[in-house]
């Protein structure tokens, strides 16, 4: 059945006809072409900017909610609104205990403090964090480790600080593990140097240090700043927040409709929103791309109309010389999806070229706005499956036509 | 060879039909040329037409070669011109991106032959018209005469029982009509059967057998002394 594909002379007979319409064949493959381009191109940039979006939260587990205290709006049980609200370390605890769906919970605390080191000097946010912190936003250390257990057990006044805390602390190539800087006039020990990340999500994280360890420096108690909580893959981030703060105005004795007693910045709902504009380009992406193809292939079968019409006397003469209608109709789909093929490849090749262009433009630097614009290879498959696919149906339709016409009419044509 | 017998053919124009042949009764015996002649109109195109199975009768009886020819699907009618058939246009017909000898192979490719075999066999019959050096020269090449001849030679490639010619000169001055007409008398000394539609008495005259049609009947049909066409070349 598919022998003739491997026959010289089946090739022989679209590369002659192609050829005696160069003009006309090269028109022709531009609208399946200029299709598959923008497929390429499209999808391409989509995922490059996906890729970048991903880069820049990559740290972040996204299924994440903070959440802080601060002051009441409504009187509740004896007490006046506008009482301060303040988070502890036994409601974390609960919340951790009794809300469904939470993977990690982490206790923070901040607070801006000054850092000496030799004569250099800056302001700078000081974190009382957890070991835990490193699973939920992860740090990228380049130097040291960051805060374990033993520093929480011993309260031991160690700090991690940022790449660009180091800058303004340290003489440029000096290395800042085992070097001693002064938070608040305290002497703590340089154990780890992380990099900046491209986002920030809550305060300014300079330096970490344990948690125990600021507890007792700050004189905090069992206060806590805010809380970060993530949950489960499979639970709703938004669900999770919203049992969390049922149960924290419980705890705290704050009418359940106060909506002001806690802030919190829903981390997965934003990422949702980002992440469904994406899925939302792809889908577009896809339908243009397509939708294009589909104009191209249409503009293959128009033009192979006409071609037929032209050819009907040729075909004639070979129906009298003993082809038959299916020889004839076989020929000119093979022509349909050749020509589909060839404008399809030399799509895809452009496409790549775009994107490659993309790439070196946009693409390059921490910044960057497109990260590895690229298709993967069964979207590339895909479409090829559907160039042969459309080519084929679209040649039926001049195949038909041509042998619709009796071989005698086919003849007497001038 | 060929026996026709009460063929009708008619065509519809609008709301009535054109009654084109009006029960022909026509025996061929093998070797014979027969030239159709008849004024336009005459149904002569017809009836070849149907004779090449490029057309189906309405009603009637042909027979070519032992072999009923009716009702015929596209595919065996296809088939059955390729093995039997041999076609020479008055407009040659030639595919005119193919050169001289793809030309002649056609019908050889639709007989599934290889293509070494098939290149060999159409040179060969290229050679028998005397045009070898052209082998590879395009159509827009050649005068008429050799386009002509090409056409012949490729009506000859796949072996035909019957060769069947449209006005084959009628294109063609008449110096190169004489050539033309000499080569396929020579076909019909070396065996083949030539049936062929002609308006011209002088070329009429060079087969062995005279049809005249007149308003879709055969009015005369006349065995007639062969006029060499050699003498006039």
């Amino acid at each position: 059945m598919f022998r003739f594909l491997f026959d010289r002379d089946t090739w022989q007979e679209v590369f002659d006809s192609f050829s005696k319409n160069k003009l006309r064949s090269i028109l022709t493959m531009v609208g399946v072409w200029w299709g598959i381009l923008l497929l390429i191109g499209l999808l391409g940039s989509a995922r490059g900017l996906e890729n970048s979006f991903n880069r820049l939260f990559g740290s972040f587990a996204t299924n994440s909610v903070f959440v802080w205290g601060q002051s009441t709006s409504k009187p509740f049980m004896g007490f006046q609104e506008g009482r301060q609200v303040k988070l502890s370390l036994s409601d974390a605890k609960k919340v951790e205990e009794n809300v469904e769906g939470i993977e990690f919970l982490v206790p923070r605390n901040q607070n801006q403090a000054t850092v000496v080191r030799n004569f250099l000097s800056g302001s700078f946010g000081i974190n009382g964090d957890y070991p835990l912190l490193d699973q939920v936003q992860k740090k990228n250390l380049i130097h040291g480790r960051f805060i374990n257990q033993n520093d929480i057990d011993d309260n031991k006044k160690v700090v991690v600080i940022s790449e660009d805390a180091y800058k303004q602390l340290f003489e440029k190539d000096e290395m800042p593990i085992g070097e001693y800087i002064e938070i608040n006039n305290i002497n703590f020990m340089v154990i780890g140097m992380f990099e900046n990340g491209n986002v920030n999500m809550g305060p300014t994280s300079d330096m970490h240090i344990p948690f125990t360890t600021f507890q007792q420096i700050y004189n905090q108690g069992d206060r806590i700043g805010w809380m970060m909580i993530t949950g489960k893959p499979e639970y709703d981030i938004k669900q999770i927040e919203e049992d969390a703060k049922l149960l924290l105005k419980n705890l705290n004795k704050i009418h359940p409709k106060d909506s002001r007693a806690f802030g919190s910045f829903n981390l997965g709902k934003e990422f949702a929103k980002i992440t469904g504009f994406l899925t939302g380009m792809q889908f577009l992406t896809w339908f243009v791309g397509i939708a294009t193809l589909i104009a191209g292939v249409f503009a293959i079968g128009n033009i192979l109309l006409i071609t037929v019409k032209e050819r009907t006397k040729e075909i004639g003469v070979r129906r009298a010389l003993g082809a038959t209608p299916f020889e004839i109709k076989r020929q000119i789909v093979v022509e349909a999806v050749f020509l589909t093929i060839v404008a399809g490849i030399f799509g895809i090749i452009t496409g790549g070229w775009i994107l490659i262009g993309l790439d070196a433009a946009f693409g390059q630097g921490d910044d960057a706005a497109i990260v590895n614009a690229s298709v993967s290879i069964s979207v590339v498959f895909i479409a090829l499956v559907i160039l042969v696919i459309l080519g084929t149906l679209i040649g039926l339709i001049p195949a038909f036509k041509a042998t619709s016409v009796k071989p005698i009419e086919a003849l007497r044509e001038e | 060879m060929l026996k026709i017998h009460q063929l009708h053919k008619s065509y519809p124009i609008g709301d009535s039909s054109l009654h084109v042949l009006k029960g022909i009764d026509l025996n061929v015996e093998d070797g014979e040329m027969v030239a159709i002649m008849g004024s336009s109109g005459s149904g002569k195109s017809t009836l070849l037409n149907i004779i090449g199975m490029l057309d189906e009768a309405d009603s009637g009886d042909y027979i070519l070669d032992g072999l009923p020819i009716k009702n015929l699907t596209e595919k065996k009618a296809a088939v059955y011109r390729n093995k039997f058939l041999g076609f020479i246009f008055q407009s040659f017909n030639l595919i005119n991106y193919k050169n001289a000898l793809e030309n002649v192979a056609l019908p050889l490719y639709y007989q599934g032959m290889k293509r070494k075999e098939r290149q060999e066999k159409a040179l060969f019959h290229l050679g028998k018209v005397g045009l070898t050096d052209w082998a590879k020269h395009l159509p827009k090449e050649l005068s008429g005469g050799q386009k002509q001849r090409v056409a012949i030679a490729r009506a000859l490639a796949a072996n035909p029982k019957l060769l069947l010619a449209d006005e084959p000169t009628g294109a063609l001055d008449s110096a190169t009509s004489h050539e033309i007409m000499a080569f396929i008398q020579q076909l019909n000394d070396e065996g083949k059967t030539i049936l062929m539609v002609t308006h011209e008495e002088d070329i009429a005259n060079m087969c062995k057998r005279i049809v005249r049609l007149k308003d879709g009947v055969i009015m005369e049909d006349e065995k007639v002394n062969q006029v060499r066409a050699q003498e006039h070349v």
